[in-house]
């Protein structure tokens, strides 16, 4: 699997950290059930998902768009 | 037809040709009391619980594709109760006696082997953690004994104990622990469940679930609608799909977990050994197969194949454990769905929806699970009750916080486990 960095072009796997579906932070008021659903509960779909990389040698994070089924990684922005 | 010694005696003598099949495959009646989504190891067990000791009758299990072709077919077949915390500790302590119960129960032979499993430590406090989780085991009534560096040196001294990067400081030997032939545990449930009247219908999936006015009803399928008024998600990595036909979201992420074996050889290794430095573990198949695996790729996949970044670290671990392992040559790898929580622990709860009931979130270690998991989801699935020795395995525990059972100690955090 290859992630394009928007800095350094596409990069080995390796190079790169998950951390999961991107998703919107609640604000600091929001009710616990939005916190639950922020930090537990997922669509977790196959197919098409959002999530958050982690670039580590240039320290960018990523929101790469990725089919869970094929592993194709579709964008990065 | 009963499985015996005299049996296959008089089989042999006769030419094998009085051995009938060990079940049949149904089409689906209109309606039965209830369903079993998924005809994996904990689905069937399931069905074979809720058919006897529930007495139920009309149960049937659907299955998408054949029984047992999903994660019971694609594990490293360890079976072992070594874990740490209330609520993990005596549900995996019950499951271990049914495992050494099972073939007797089922009257099928499954290969248990307790040949022992060793998780090895490399550092002291590696040493004080697994002797603090080899008493929680003691404490729980099963078995754990601290292995020195010279008693590891003795049970498998084919590790580099001379110059490893990361040097041998013992072990933790839970001599219950072991190995069984995987799909022998399907077959072997779903031949007692057929015995006691469980359809085991494949090639039907489930397409959608029928709730009206909050209670189950039905389910539709590839093979038309099934009238239930109880109906249990046993799907493992699929548990997402199949829960938002009822309009659920779950606390899971579908992850690969990849697994590896060589080709046959002679006998090497007689135990299960873990690598406590790295994600590798080992064990050798009665065929001769070195059959090994290691820990996630760490992001969501539907693929049933891994990437190949870790396919290379548990090489690497097993090279720097055990170089003789580098002769072998590697025969297969394949990856598994694991439906993976957040705190790494299991659900058997209620859904919110009367008649539905989940069994999902196994994580890496569904499948020792299998026996207690399907006694207990019975159990829920009958009385509408949790099992006590389940009774923690609660779906609302990420909402409030209160139960959590994090075995890692990483927090309860998705990207975590």
């Amino acid at each position: 699997m290859r992630i394009a960095c928007p800095h350094c072009g596409p990069r080995d796997r390796r190079e790169f950290s998950p951390r999961g579906a991107a998703l919107a932070r609640p604000g600091p008021k929001a009710a616990p059930e939005d916190w639950d659903a922020y930090i537990h509960q997922r669509d977790n779909p196959a197919g098409i998902t959002r999530e958050h990389w982690y670039h580590i040698p240039c320290g960018t994070w990523l929101t790469v768009t990725r089919d869970t089924v094929t592993h194709v990684v579709e964008a990065t922005e | 037809m009963r499985f015996s010694g005299l049996r296959v005696l008089a089989e042999g003598l006769r030419g094998q040709r009085g051995w009938t099949p060990h079940w049949h495959d149904r089409s689906p009646d209109a309606q039965y009391d209830a369903i079993v989504i998924g005809g994996g190891g904990h689905g069937l067990a399931t069905a074979y619980h809720l058919a006897k000791e529930h007495g139920l009758t009309r149960v049937a299990v659907l299955e998408k594709g054949h029984l047992g072709g999903g994660n019971i077919g694609r594990n490293t077949t360890i079976v072992r109760a070594n874990y740490f915390l209330p609520g993990n500790s005596e549900f995996y302590s019950r499951s271990l006696k049914m495992w050494e119960r099972m073939e007797t129960e089922l009257n099928y032979n499954v290969m248990h082997s307790q040949r022992g499993l060793i998780n090895l430590f490399h550092s002291d406090g590696q040493r004080d953690a697994f002797v603090r989780r080899g008493n929680a085991m003691a404490a729980q009534g099963d078995d754990a004994v601290l292995l020195d560096r010279a008693g590891v040196r003795r049970l498998l001294p084919y590790l580099d104990f001379d110059t490893a990067r990361f040097p041998i400081h013992g072990g933790l030997l839970h001599p219950r622990g072991g190995t069984a032939r995987h799909d022998a545990v399907a077959w072997g449930y779903a031949r007692a469940a057929g015995r006691r009247g469980v359809h085991l219908i494949q090639n039907c999936e489930v397409t959608g679930i029928d709730i009206d006015q909050g209670r189950v009803t039905g389910v539709q399928t590839t093979r038309g609608a099934i009238r239930a008024a109880k109906v249990g998600i046993v799907v493992a990595g699929r548990s997402s799909q199949v829960a938002a036909m009822a309009g659920l979201r779950l606390p899971i992420e579908s992850h690969v977990l990849q697994a590896f074996v060589t080709e046959g050889l002679k006998p090497v290794i007689d135990h299960v050994v873990s690598f406590g430095m790295g994600h590798f573990y080992i064990s050798q198949s009665d065929k001769g197969g070195l059959v090994f695996g290691g820990d996630i790729d760490f992001h969501p996949s539907y693929a049933a194949r891994g990437n190949l970044p870790m396919a290379e670290h548990v090489m690497e671990a097993a090279m720097t454990l055990m170089p003789m392992i580098g002769r072998a040559r590697v025969l297969r790898n394949w990856g598994g769905i694991m439906d993976m929580t957040p705190d790494g622990s299991p659900i058997i709860d209620r859904t919110g929806i009367d008649g539905l009931y989940l069994d999902a979130g196994w994580c890496y270690g569904g499948f020792k699970a299998v026996p207690a998991s399907g006694a207990a989801m019975a159990h829920l699935m009958a009385t509408d009750r949790p099992a006590d020795y389940a009774a923690r395995f609660r779906l609302d525990r990420f909402a409030t916080g209160r139960g959590l059972m994090d075995e890692e100690g990483t927090g309860a955090q998705h990207s975590l486990h």
